[in-house]
């Protein structure tokens, strides 16, 4: 394994996209990256920019208004990329299937690696998700 | 503009110089913000001179899909509309049915209703201000509010099941009733979160902390006023209001006496601040009177939720609370069926956002985070049906069948 490849497993860089959730994910994604849960003694690091990013953690249905951003900003995160979809929302739509703005489920967009399930689901288990996305594309 | 351009060789200029106004997209992906929303802010050099805000890039729709679904299952939707101040609004959507349908919801109910509320508020300034700490680049303070928020979810998960959205409500009371040893637990950790947040308003008095929030982010009493804004943000700017205390719901009537509104007159961010971090000695004031005199019996008055549903008539009622970012209203229509025919949602945030305009004018472009942090906008409860066309100041409000068309 070379040392770009070997580095990706060791330190994801990780990009977050709220798509019209409900904050709840979000909350519980910064909640992995503080003490109790410390995702980041993994080498896991929240990048501010996509094109810095190795994984693309989406929350929430997709909505109208964020469809095109969020096609935007998948492209912009380089290859070789795991999309994790983080919640019920980005998982399956659910509550909000059927709504008039709601373009999702993220699947239904890009190509998913992961679902970690759950509204919203507990911090071990995105960072569950994080590493079984890793190791599942890099690893 | 006239400007006084450089001295050369001893003699002054006097040259007309119109700097260009730029225009600076922040949003709606931007490293500074969690939720998306969009500000189109214009600048002369370093200071801000417009700002128009941009929603509704979370906008799910979620009145439209109250409509298509029944009493019960909105209630779980409703719950989904943010999930920071979950159980304000499902308390908030509760009541107004209660009214519709003439339910009592039995004191403990009433009480526990309360505690959950309390929590959240608890929970909810935390983060923010764990946010604002992150947002002047504090982040040991960030990290360091954030674990004492853990505490609080933990108690959450402790009595209802979840962190986050908690479930708490139903129709006619809540769902879990806590017992003597959750009573303790929670005692204890509000003692020890006493301890924490003295030691956060501590930090937050810090020089170098004072030096970044206060004298920013000016809203004066009079604009406050004029925009409606509410909660912490009116409270920070002199504005004496307060659910809680002006229309008591659940238990707050009885507690009356145990809580004062906190007031600050100055309009910075750190007034508002200060605002929250005092407003969390009162809410683990609160809840302590509230274990104190948590009153006995049954904690709903029936279980089978659906018969419950079944005998609320058509009728319209308009519910407040005061969830932690402010004035949070329903309007609930039934209709005949056991369903809505309208339900609207007011979220703190609306009025809050207005307010950001005067405090982003005149400020620089680095204080842009930290002053949209200190109003705590929730995105998710606040996006619209209302487009802003910002180039050309157009307003447009779409309705369900130009939504339907446009689809
Ligand atoms: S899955 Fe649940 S918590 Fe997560 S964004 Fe959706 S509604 Fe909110």
């Amino acid at each position: 394994m070379g040392i770009v490849a070997r580095s990706r497993v060791k330190s994801p860089w990780i990009f977050h996209l709220n798509t019209g959730s409900c904050a709840g994910c979000d909350i519980e994604i910064v909640a992995a990256l503080t003490p109790r849960y410390d995702a980041e003694r993994l080498g896991c690091v929240l990048v501010g920019s996509p094109r810095h990013a190795d994984v693309l953690l989406v929350t929430g249905p997709v909505t109208r208004q964020m469809l095109p951003r969020f096609i935007r900003v998948y492209e912009q995160v380089p290859e070789p990329k795991v999309v994790v979809a983080v919640g019920t929302c980005a998982s399956s739509g659910s509550p909000f299937l059927g709504g008039q703005m709601v373009e999702g489920p993220v699947d239904k967009i890009v190509p998913v690696d992961v679902y970690v399930v759950g509204c919203p689901p507990r911090p071990e288990a995105i960072v569950k998700g994080i590493v079984t996305a890793v190791k599942k594309r890099f690893g | 503009m006239k400007n006084m351009v450089t001295e050369k060789h001893g003699e002054t200029k006097d040259v007309e110089v119109d700097y260009a106004r730029l225009r600076i997209p922040f949003g709606p992906v931007h490293p500074a913000l969690k939720e998306p929303v969009s500000l189109r802010v214009t600048v002369r050099k370093e200071e801000i001179v417009d700002v128009d805000i941009v929603l509704g890039h979370v906008h799910r729709g979620i009145e439209g899909l109250a409509e298509n679904r029944n009493l019960v299952q909105t209630l779980y939707l409703v719950e989904r509309v943010c999930g920071i101040c979950s159980h304000s609004h499902t308390t908030c959507y509760v009541q107004a049915l209660e009214e519709i349908g003439e339910i009592k919801p039995p004191e403990r109910a009433l009480y526990l209703r309360t505690l959950i509320f309390e929590l959240e508020r608890i929970h909810s300034h935390l983060f923010l201000l764990g946010v604002l700490a992150y947002e002047i680049g504090f982040d040991t303070l960030f990290m360091f509010t954030w674990h004492v928020r853990e505490s609080i979810l933990d108690l959450f998960e402790k009595i209802t099941g979840n962190r986050v959205h908690h479930s708490m409500n139903t129709l006619g009371g809540v769902r879990w009733d806590v017992d003597q040893s959750m009573v303790e637990e929670i005692m204890s950790t509000m003692k020890n979160l006493h301890k924490y947040v003295q030691q956060i308003h501590d930090s937050f008095q810090d020089k170098s902390v004072e030096k970044r929030l206060c004298d920013v982010g000016f809203l004066a009493k009079d604009e406050a006023i004029r925009l409606c804004v509410v909660g912490p943000t009116a409270r920070g700017s002199g504005v004496d209001m307060d659910v809680r205390r002006d229309h008591p719901y659940a238990a707050y009537n009885d507690l009356r006496e145990d809580f004062s509104v906190v007031v600050k007159e100055k309009g910075d961010v750190y007034a508002r601040t200060e605002v929250r971090i005092l407003e969390l000695f009162e809410s683990i004031n609160i809840i302590q009177k509230i274990l104190a005199k948590l009153p006995g019996g049954n904690i709903r008055v029936e279980d089978n939720i659906i018969k419950l549903m079944r005998r609320i008539p058509q009728g319209e009622a308009i519910s407040l609370v005061e969830a932690p970012r402010g004035e949070l209203l329903y309007f609930v229509k039934t209709n005949v069926k056991g369903g809505l025919s309208r339900l609207k949602i007011r979220t703190p945030t609306i009025p809050n956002v207005l307010g950001l305009k005067p405090m982003l004018v005149g400020c620089e472009i680095a204080d842009i985070p930290v002053i949209i942090a200190s109003v705590d906008p929730c995105m998710a409860c606040a996006n619209r049906i209302t487009v802003v066309d910002a180039v050309t100041g157009e307003e447009e409000t779409m309705d369900t069948s130009v939504l339907r068309r446009k689809r």
